[in-house]
């Protein structure tokens, strides 16, 4: 019996799978529940939902649970895990079940080192688990949404790393729709305590391409005074589906923190993104790529928020388009009054291969401090005529004439990643959306 | 079917003025052929206009490739083809390095499901490079981006040895180059040549025909070409300049 994603009889059947979890997980799940039921959808006049496409935001026809494919398409999605085979440990979910656990080593288990799924992690770690878990505050507009993932979502990676603990090879998480119509709520939770180095890499995609997904992911980074963490995500979501992604980021005393997220799945896809500045010296990196093709709607809300100074957070987004795609950039920096000496920029590249691609640009500052160095600026190029002459004249088919016009507008970010084999991945990931 | 590039009749406007009339050119493999004429007479239209450029508009004519007309042709599908353009002014393609660039080129020419082989490719590129004293290092370099012109220039026969194409044309490869530089760029086209291509070269110096020695010279004028000769019409014409040729084209018009 399928269910309506939001209907009563969804979240009891929920709650009667979650009967041996502790009462305060169950609670915080009625709570949010409830939250989700309260508060209104998003209003195309609300300033956090301008230019979004606010009637394609329908969670009516999904449905939670369900694994219609069974045992075998599991199998055939843990054989297609394969991304990264340097790793310190490895999370596989199909449709929100855990299809496998790789653990970390003994040597990094003896240290200290946390490295389950989600829901064990709740069962076993209930002081870290009800001190992070949902605990950051969501502003940008989601919240209905982010309070429904608080509500069903089980399935995620939960990593803590202690006090000066470094991993040298990345974790990595993969999340799997399967079949349509399937919705999902993964869930990423990283902890790094003092001095602790990690990286964490999040591959979410649909089992088939042009699937109908539901997905509501929240990703939340606590990065502890001196660590350095490293978060990357490729969201390769079926071309049908309705995917957010809610990112919260704090850092702490000289924490560095880079994100990186690479988006070329979904129907509608957004990604808020708020970076907390909570210490003294903070450095946080925020980068984004996409490739939006066909009719997707990339829609991007981003805050950077500086509470102390001597800090700096480096936002740059970078969106090529094609077809009819769209793409809205929101961003916001606010440095509040004691945040003296901090630097923080903002930048939104679009690339428009195609006159019929729209990219809006809504960049913004909030400044109470007065000695700052703050930018924000947002450029739209079309692709130029005579670099693509140029190119087809040399016998480069147009499309791939735009890959490489592609590659080379990404290549200040992705010529940079450390890790080769995560870069590689990520290359042919946006070499397929060409294909 | 004769191997031989073959411009038949061919009139080209460029937003409503016609530039090229009635244009006629014959470019077999294995010659090379000279091209000179004063400024604004349509040479580079030729050049652009033989490639596919969208804003030259063929009002009539052929153009047959071995036998073949490309004029239906896409512009890649006319690279691939075997027609290759040296341009006058090459564009500069931000973030894509050279290496990346050859390569795709390259990979397009294969059969579908064909790899293109790394380690045989920056062979063959590195051997090119050398012969054309371009440094190693070029091969990161995003396409033409700060190039100075030589090293444009450069580039662009540095692709031409790396396609291999039937037929190129080259716009003024000599203009812009020092003389140690069109040395080695002659050096580099005169390898190039045989009997498997033919080669266009535009120009408005004698003085680069001396390093490749044209089996053919033609003057344009007035978007047609007007007089064709051997080497020694070069010679004559840097002497004489233009004007003698213009006497020549509207004597018979006075004289009747
Ligand atoms: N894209 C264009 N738009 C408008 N006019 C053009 C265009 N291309 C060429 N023309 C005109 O066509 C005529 C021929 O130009 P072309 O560049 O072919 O001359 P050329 O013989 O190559 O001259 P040069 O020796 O100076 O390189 C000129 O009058 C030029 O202004
Ligand atoms: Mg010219």
């Amino acid at each position: 019996m399928k269910h309506e994603l939001t209907s009563r009889e969804t979240f009891d059947a929920y709650l009667a799978s979650q009967k041996d979890m502790p009462r305060w997980w169950l609670d915080l799940k009625r709570e949010s529940w409830d939250r989700f039921h309260d508060l209104p959808m998003p209003h195309r006049k609300d300033e956090n939902w301008r230019f979004a496409n606010i009637n394609g935001v329908d969670l009516g026809g999904f449905h939670f649970g369900q694994n219609p494919e069974g045992e075998a398409a599991e199998k055939d999605l843990l054989e297609r895990s394969e991304q990264v085979h340097q790793r310190a440990g490895r999370l596989v979910f199909a449709n929100d079940r855990l299809v496998h656990h790789e653990a970390v080593s003994q040597k990094l288990s003896d240290q200290g080192v946390i490295w389950l799924p989600l829901e064990q992690a709740v069962r076993k770690h209930e002081d870290l688990l009800r001190k992070h878990f949902m605990a950051q505050p969501i502003k940008l507009g989601s919240e209905k949404f982010s309070a429904l993932h608080g509500a069903l979502c089980s399935a995620g990676s939960f990593l803590y790393v202690p006090r000066g603990v470094e991993i040298d090879l990345p974790l990595v998480a993969c999340h799997w729709t399967n079949g349509p119509n399937s919705a999902v709520f993964p869930h990423t939770l990283v902890i790094a305590e003092d001095l602790a180095r990690v990286t964490l890499v999040d591959f979410f995609a649909s089992h088939q391409r042009h699937a109908r997904n539901y997905v509501c992911g929240v990703n939340d980074l606590y990065a502890g005074p001196g660590s350095r963490v490293t978060y990357i995500s490729a969201q390769n979501w079926g071309h049908d589906s309705l995917a957010f992604h809610l990112n919260s980021t704090q850092a702490f005393r000289e924490a560095y923190v880079t994100s990186l997220n690479v988006n070329v799945g979904g129907r509608q896809a957004r990604t808020e993104s708020h970076s907390q500045v909570l210490g003294e010296g903070a450095h946080t990196e925020m980068q984004s790529l996409t490739v939006a093709t066909g009719s997707q709607e990339f829609d991007q809300r981003t805050l950077q928020t500086h509470f102390k100074g001597h800090s700096v957070s480096d936002l740059l987004y970078k969106n090529a388009l094609l077809d009819d795609a769209r793409t809205i950039f929101s961003g916001l920096i606010k440095v509040e009054e004691e945040a003296q000496q901090t630097d923080a920029y903002q930048t939104n590249r679009n690339l428009l291969l195609s006159p019929t691609a729209e990219a809006n640009a809504l960049p913004g500052l909030e400044i109470l401090a007065n000695d700052v160095k703050c930018s924000h600026g947002a450029t739209s190029g079309q692709i130029d005529d005579a670099q693509l002459y140029y190119m087809l004249a040399r016998g480069i088919p147009e499309s791939v004439a735009k890959q490489l016009l592609v590659f080379g507008f990404f290549e200040d970010i992705l010529g940079k990643l450390e890790n080769e084999e995560i870069a590689e991945n990520l290359r042919s990931l946006i070499r397929a959306q060409f294909d | 079917m004769k191997q031989q590039l073959e411009i038949k009749n061919l009139s080209v406007k460029v937003e409503e003025t016609e530039i090229l009339k009635d244009l006629n050119l014959t470019l077999p493999r294995g010659e090379v052929h000279a091209i000179m004429g004063p400024n604004g007479t349509g040479k580079s239209t030729l050049a652009k206009a033989l490639s596919g450029h969208p804003d030259y508009e063929i009002t009539s004519g052929e153009v047959l490739l071995d036998g073949e007309n490309i004029l239906e042709m896409e512009v890649d599908e006319r690279a691939r083809a075997g027609l290759f353009m040296a341009f006058q002014y090459p564009s500069e393609i931000p973030g894509v390095s050279i290496a990346n660039f050859i390569r795709a080129a390259r990979q397009a020419r294969l059969k579908e499901g064909e790899e293109l082989e790394a380690t045989q490719f920056y062979k063959a590129l590195y051997e090119k490079m050398d012969m054309l004293q371009i440094d190693r290092k070029f091969t990161s370099r995003a396409v033409n981006e700060g190039f100075s012109g030589g090293e444009k220039k450069r580039n662009e026969i540095l692709q031409m040895a790396m396609l291999e194409p039937k037929y190129a044309i080259m716009d003024e490869t000599d203009s812009g180059l020092d003389i140690d530089a069109l040395r080695i760029v002659s050096d580099g086209v005169n390898k190039l040549r045989g009997p498997e291509r033919g080669i266009l070269l535009i120009t408005h110096y004698q003085r680069i025909l001396d390093y490749i020695v044209p089996d053919h010279v033609h003057v344009m004028w007035n978007g047609r070409i007007v007089k064709s000769g051997g080497k020694e019409l070069a010679l004559e014409l840097e002497k004489k300049g233009y004007d003698w040729i213009k006497e020549e084209l509207t004597e018979p018009a006075a004289r009747a």
